[in-house]
């Protein structure tokens, strides 16, 4: 039995450390990321965002979670005690295990690189909207009954939508596998999102959608309904579904990076005159050094002066280990290739800048949701059910069929991939755009209601 | 050794699980439980090295039709715990037989392993390290062998998508 | 590698139980749910013959099956509340219009 147990630990350590690092971290990362859509709602504001917590507020998400952990646990008398533990445990154990599917680069797989890939991650974390209706019902609040009911009904009109997209990508890239995906994109010498630029938009949409953020924020909207879904939630609870919220984004973030946008590939992986742009990182991290460092001395407190020190001495450290592996990789000279530890730093390069680069690109896509947030007002239910159902849908039905012709004009007419790939598009949004219309004047004609003038229908969700 | 202690895991959560779903009064409840059982039995399908199937299981079954049957039971407003009728005789009588199916099914499979070669307890799996890829595999049948049952499946969820709609609608002269 | 007859037996058992509900349980919804856990222990027995002949057809039929269980669940419960919406009951003793 113990035998048993230690073989299994041997040959699954790496897993089970991942599982548990992933269980550890990705909460920090959460408060991390929620500080950073803080200070970048201030920017878009004109103001300055959390300043007082740490220097520049870094320590916010701490104090945050403190008091979170603090508060008094709350459970409504008359709810359903069973369900209102479940949910939120489910909504963060789908959030959880759909991260297991993602690879951060060509060495950070988080699970084993199953053959299901990116399908692995979509389906679990279809699970997600059990969470919400349960929670929501077991919270025995019409508030809450409302918000998740909302909820659920625009998660599963997205997923849909997300699905057709995502099939698009998984067209033209030939598999499920997540690394075998890097690699279609690294041996066709593109991104996906060149090839398959409606595929990729109508992912961000829909994924905007899928984790309940604004403008598709309705279930949670402070003004109308409280706090949705988890109106009745506090404390450590709350904490929980707020955790999958966020590590949903990462989630989608992710999905979208590997199969559009290259996933660890830097921009033109395969032209070897820009390489040079493998410098970024290093300088992103000494001017990042360099500013906290000038920083410092303007603190008003002489702890926040040391931890503006230590954050500046951590930026250099890393931009060191960047550089140094940077140098190790393109050294030709053979006095150094010899050397055991360069050749030690010439096999951390790939992972190590793959890393960099998949988080680059997840955080670009965090932040455009973040920039959506901060700019569009909110969608009305029934706004929301007519872009998803009428809209959305069948453009990306028509994406899917536009790219299994460009598929087929390239393979067996020999077309140029850019000619097709311009002629697909151009089609899609000609044949959509089509749709679209035709669909709204057959349904305005069929029962007289909403379609093409949002301003006459009787909606019961209004007011 | 890994094999026996999963499989045991999953089969013990799906059989706990189902035996929880039948005998619970709140309707809510037992949708849990049935999730549970269905997220086992996606468990033993990925322990058969059967991926795809795991993964159709979770999206479909799990994430598509038990979300149609919560809302359907709070529509219906099945979370308050009816009065049970007990009938003891219709229950002991569906448990002596279940009890006794399973035993011929005990003794069947403990049997079977006199057969030379077939018994169904010493029966050797195809050798897993030379199972095709699965997603590809299947992807291939279905999509020459099975054609025609794939594109009757796709009606048959067509016309089931058109009646659940109109039996779902209000009619006009309902109060 | 564990034994068909494991599965076998995992089958039949799951199976008797969903029969089980269905016989024992007056709602009806209860009654398709059990009916969708029989559909699943067919589905483990036609997956666990599938891997030990290397076989892919029964993967194949197993994911027919869940999409028939998906059109008879979508239909069943729609039933279900069209019933609801006149009768106001869902149980199975109460759905008794054709007696005298």
């Amino acid at each position: 039995m113990l035998q048993g147990v230690l073989a299994f630990v041997q040959t699954w350590w790496v897993e089970l450390l991942c599982a548990v690092l992933i269980v550890l971290v990705v909460p920090l990362i959460a408060g991390y990321i929620v500080l950073v859509e803080r200070k970048v709602m201030a920017d878009m504001q004109a103001r300055l965002g959390p300043m007082r917590v740490g220097p520049h507020g870094l320590l916010q998400p701490i104090a945050d979670a403190v008091k979170l952990l603090i508060k008094e646990d709350l459970i409504p008398d008359d709810a359903d005690k069973f369900i209102f533990w479940f949910a939120p445990v489910l909504s963060m154990t789908a959030a959880l295990t759909s991260m297991g599917g993602i690879a951060f680069g060509p060495w950070f797989q988080v699970g084993r690189d199953i053959n299901i890939g990116l399908l692995f991650v979509v389906g679990v974390s279809a699970l997600g909207p059990f969470g919400i209706v349960l929670g929501g019902w077991a919270s025995n609040n019409h508030y809450s009954i409302i918000g998740a009911i909302r909820s659920t009904a625009q998660l599963i009109s997205y997923e849909t939508t997300a699905g057709f997209a995502l099939v698009s990508g998984f067209l033209l890239a030939g598999t499920l596998k997540v690394s075998d995906i890097v690699k279609a994109q690294y041996t066709d010498h593109v991104w996906y999102v060149f090839l398959a630029p409606v595929g990729f938009f109508t992912y961000l949409i829909a994924s905007i959608a899928e984790t309940n953020r604004a403008p598709f924020d309705l279930p949670e909207a402070e003004s109308e309904l409280v706090a949705g879904y988890m109106t009745e939630y506090s404390g450590f609870r709350w904490s929980l579904y707020f955790l999958a919220e966020y590590a949903n984004m990462i989630v989608v973030g992710a999905v979208g990076a590997t199969l559009f946008l290259g996933g660890w590939l830097r921009p033109f992986p395969n032209v070897a005159w820009l390489g040079w742009v493998d410098g970024l990182p290093t300088l992103l991290l000494a001017v990042t050094g360099v500013y906290c460092v000038m920083r410092a001395g303007k603190q008003p407190v002489h702890v926040q002066v040391m931890f503006m020190w230590a954050v500046a001495l951590v930026c250099f450290l890393v931009a060191l280990i960047f550089g140094v592996v940077e140098f190790a990789h393109l050294t030709s000279s053979a006095a150094f290739l010899s050397q055991h530890p360069v050749q030690l730093l010439r096999s951390m390069y790939d992972g190590l800048y793959g890393a960099f680069w998949f988080l680059l690109k997840v955080s670009a896509y965090i932040y455009i949701f973040m920039w959506l947030r901060f700019t569009l007002p909110r969608f009305r239910f029934d706004q929301l059910m007519r872009l998803g159902w009428h809209i959305l849908i069948p453009l990306a039905l028509v994406n899917v069929i536009a790219v299994g012709i460009m598929l087929a004009l390239m393979s067996s007419l020999g077309w140029n991939r850019w000619l097709a790939a311009l002629l697909t598009t151009l089609g899609t949004l000609v044949v959509g755009m089509l749709l679209i219309r035709w669909n709204d004047k057959h349904a305005a004609a069929a029962s007289g209601s909403i379609a093409t003038d949002n301003t006459q229908v009787e909606d019961s969700y209004a007011g | 050794m890994l094999d026996s202690i999963v499989f045991y895991f999953f089969a013990g959560v799906a059989v706990l699980s189902a035996l929880l779903m039948v005998t619970r009064r709140n309707a809510i409840h037992s949708a849990v439980f049935l999730i549970t059982t269905l997220l086992s039995t996606a468990g033993i399908f990925l322990q058969l090295h059967a991926e795809f199937l795991f993964i159709a299981q979770i999206i479909l079954y799990v994430g598509g039709i038990m979300v149609l049957f919560i809302f359907v039971i709070m529509l219906v407003r099945l979370d308050v715990p009816l009065p049970q009728i007990r009938s003891p005789l219709r229950q002991w009588t569906a448990i002596f037989v279940a009890f006794v199916v399973f035993g011929e099914g005990v003794y069947i499979v403990w049997k079977s392993r006199l057969v030379p070669g077939h018994g169904l307890l010493v029966l050797n799996p195809y050798p897993s390290d030379k199972l095709p890829p699965n997603t590809e595999n299947l992807a291939k049948s279905l999509f020459s062998f099975y054609l025609l049952p794939f594109e009757i499946a796709s009606v048959l969820l067509l016309v089931a998508m058109i009646g659940a709609v109109v039996m779902g609608k209000k009619r006009a002269n309902t109060p | 590698m564990m034994p068909i007859g494991h599965y076998l037996l995992l089958s039949l058992l799951l199976l008797l139980i969903g029969a089980i509900g269905v016989i024992t349980r007056r709602n009806v919804i209860i009654v398709l749910m059990s009916i969708e856990l029989i559909l699943n222990a067919v589905n483990i027995n036609l997956v666990a013959f599938s891997r030990y002949y290397g076989d892919v057809a029964g993967q194949v039929f197993a994911l027919f099956i869940i999409a028939d269980a998906a059109a008879e669940a979508a239909v069943g419960l729609g039933i279900m509340i069209a019933f609801f919406r006149n009768r106001e009951t869902v149980l199975a003793d109460e759905m008794d219009l054709l007696k005298w």
